[in-house]
């Protein structure tokens, strides 16, 4: 079985230098694309290999550049690896960003050069210390060896990459409010259209990626699209980063086919549920995706499969909630992360959230009511999709709507006994 | 007024970016990093230097929830309070953290030793229950471990 994006990441021992990274076949793909590709046929090949966003959105990558303007020379264009990971449950760029940071920079170099961008970033989150230093000692070996900066291996082609490090707030990972982050604004979302690729960081042209999608692209222009569709079971092509959280004996991160079940997610690689803890379901994508229950253990974690079950992919680590934790609670924690993190823009959002935040804390200290139910049912139409200027609320609402759904008998037990029974 | 040290700095960030304001993050975790925290006159020194207007920059100071608008202690805990460390348990080291400090989320000690605040996702879920104090990250923690990690911090 073929790990490309983790294959040379070994955690006993330091992360790959530029040196060992060129040892293992390292900026190759710099050199193909650079050297013997014109940028659209880079983009045309990403396309092709149907790579999806791996933050979450699960757009086709190549197709999200071939929007991008080409046909002005000189134009000022931006390249932005998105690394604010901060979905709650989700720690896999994490692993990409601090075991093979020069893995990231090459598909950074190749994704510019498709888009033909001469300025980079890498917009990191402030927590991820480690990765920092890593990421500006990697950038800077890859500007000494000529891999960054003017005229990158007698090919014409410019690249300035600098790293940008966040200083909080989850609503920096969704794309348009990086760009107003990145220009020293409040991260507020901004409207679209029009879209970045027209019109994004200062104005120009500017595509963000996430740190997983972008580690793909050296490997696709190696091996070609057809060599990425065969890494998966199904007809989403790829391996993907999937991880576990929660009461399991291993819990962890691991890259595997495309459309690898959660059965054997949590019982070969996880090694299945701790002594005395029982499976009641799982956010499968991070925080803002749908419960999966029992019944959902074979859906294979693919991008149409999950939506198929009623949830997302969404960034492909799972939080488990098991029979010794309250869905309440649960459900409670969830929607206070997002109430703190709505950035206040619209007013669904930001008076919404906090309302449905305190429901949640009535019922769970047994001070709620039938009615309650119903309230919070209105919520999460009122907060879904195409009521918010951006994903937060609906994100936000799908671990509720599908809470009601899943766990209602525990939400009516709490009312009508005044208490919540796990505590 | 603003140091030569970090005006240098700032003016570096400034050099950076097209536009003046876009460096006004940067500027504000410059002087943060010097002062520990951003006080209202520091917080008008840089504004004149980023040609803002106070109101202005304190809308952006106060939107990012690392930078402090008040006083903090010498050492930051920052204890994840999201769902996978809820799952694992961060509710009794938090419990432990109050005993032991005498201090809620949001409060500094008397003596500016800690202050505690409460922190979204550190991207350890696979180590829940997870906290970083300043630049460093501790995962799998249990009460008897964080007594030893707090001696380390003075």
């Amino acid at each position: 079985m073929e790990r490309p994006l983790t294959q040379h990441i070994n955690f006993n021992r330091t992360s790959l230098n530029l040196k060992d990274y060129v040892s293992v076949g390292g900026y190759q793909a710099v050199h193909k694309a650079l050297k013997s590709m014109a940028p659209q046929d880079v983009t045309k090949m990403v396309q092709e290999a149907d790579l999806k966003g791996r933050g979450g959105a699960g757009f086709n990558t190549g197709m999200k550049w071939s929007f991008v303007p080409m046909n002005e020379a000189g134009q000022t264009k931006y390249l932005i690896a998105n690394a604010d990971e901060m979905e709650p449950g989700t720690f896999k760029d994490r692993m990409l960003l601090e075991g093979n940071p020069h893995q990231l920079i090459e598909g950074m170099i190749v994704s510019a050069f498709a888009i033909q961008a001469n300025i980079s970033y890498v917009f990191l989150r402030w927590a991820y210390k480690k990765a920092a230093w890593l990421i500006e000692h990697a950038i800077a070996e890859a500007y000494a060896a000529g891999y960054l900066g003017k005229n990158i291996l007698g090919s014409g082609f410019n690249l300035e990459m600098h790293l940008h490090t966040g200083i909080g707030r989850y609503m920096c990972g969704e794309e348009t409010a990086l760009l107003n982050a990145l220009e020293g604004k409040r991260a507020t979302p901004r409207a679209k259209p029009p879209f970045p690729q027209v019109s994004g960081l200062f104005g120009k042209p500017t595509i963000v990626n996430n740190v997983e999608t972008l580690s793909n692209i050296p490997h696709i222009i190696n091996n070609g699209p057809d060599w990425f569709k065969a890494l998966s079971l199904t007809s989403d092509p790829g391996t993907k980063l999937y991880g576990i959280s929660g009461k399991v004996n291993k819990p962890g991160l691991w890259e595997l086919p495309m459309g690898t079940t959660i059965r054997e997610l949590i019982e070969e690689h996880a090694g299945g549920m701790k002594k005395g803890f029982k499976f009641r379901g799982a956010l499968p994508g991070g925080a803002s995706t749908d419960f999966l229950v029992e019944e959902h253990l074979d859906v294979k974690m693919d991008y149409k499969s999950v939506s198929a079950a009623g949830s997302r992919l969404g960034t492909g680590t799972m939080i488990i909630l098991d029979d010794h934790t309250c869905p309440v609670g649960f459900v409670h924690n969830l929607e206070h992360f997002f109430a703190q993190e709505s950035c206040g823009w619209c007013t669904p959002c930001r008076e919404g959230l906090p309302w449905t935040e305190k429901i949640l804390l009535s019922i769970e200290n047994g001070e709620g009511r039938m009615e309650d139910l119903d309230l919070l049912e209105m919520h999460t139409h009122h907060l879904g999709p195409g009521n918010t200027f951006c994903a937060l609320a609906p994100g936000a609402m799908e671990p509720l709507q599908s809470g009601l759904k899943y766990f209602r008998e525990d939400f009516e037990k709490h009312i009508n006994e005044k208490k919540c029974p796990w505590r | 007024m603003l140091s030569k040290e970090e005006i240098r700095s700032i003016d570096h960030q400034i050099a950076l970016v097209p536009v003046r304001r876009a460096a006004c993050i940067e500027a504000l975790k410059i002087v943060q990093h010097h002062r520990g925290w951003v006080s209202d006159e520091s917080l008008h020194a840089i504004a004149a230097h980023m040609e803002m207007s106070a109101e202005e920059l304190d809308s952006v100071a106060t939107f990012y929830n690392l930078i402090f608008r008040k006083p903090v202690g010498r050492n930051i805990i920052l204890l994840c309070d999201s769902i996978s460390c809820y799952v694992m348990g961060y509710e009794k080291i938090y419990d432990h953290l109050q005993a032991l400090l005498h201090i809620k989320f949001g409060e500094t000690t008397p003596d500016y030793r800690f202050t505690l605040l409460p922190n979204p996702c550190l991207g350890s879920c696979d180590h829940a229950p997870a906290l970083m104090i300043n630049q460093d990250t501790y995962r799998d923690l249990t009460n008897e471990k964080l007594d030893d990690i707090l001696k380390e911090y003075k």
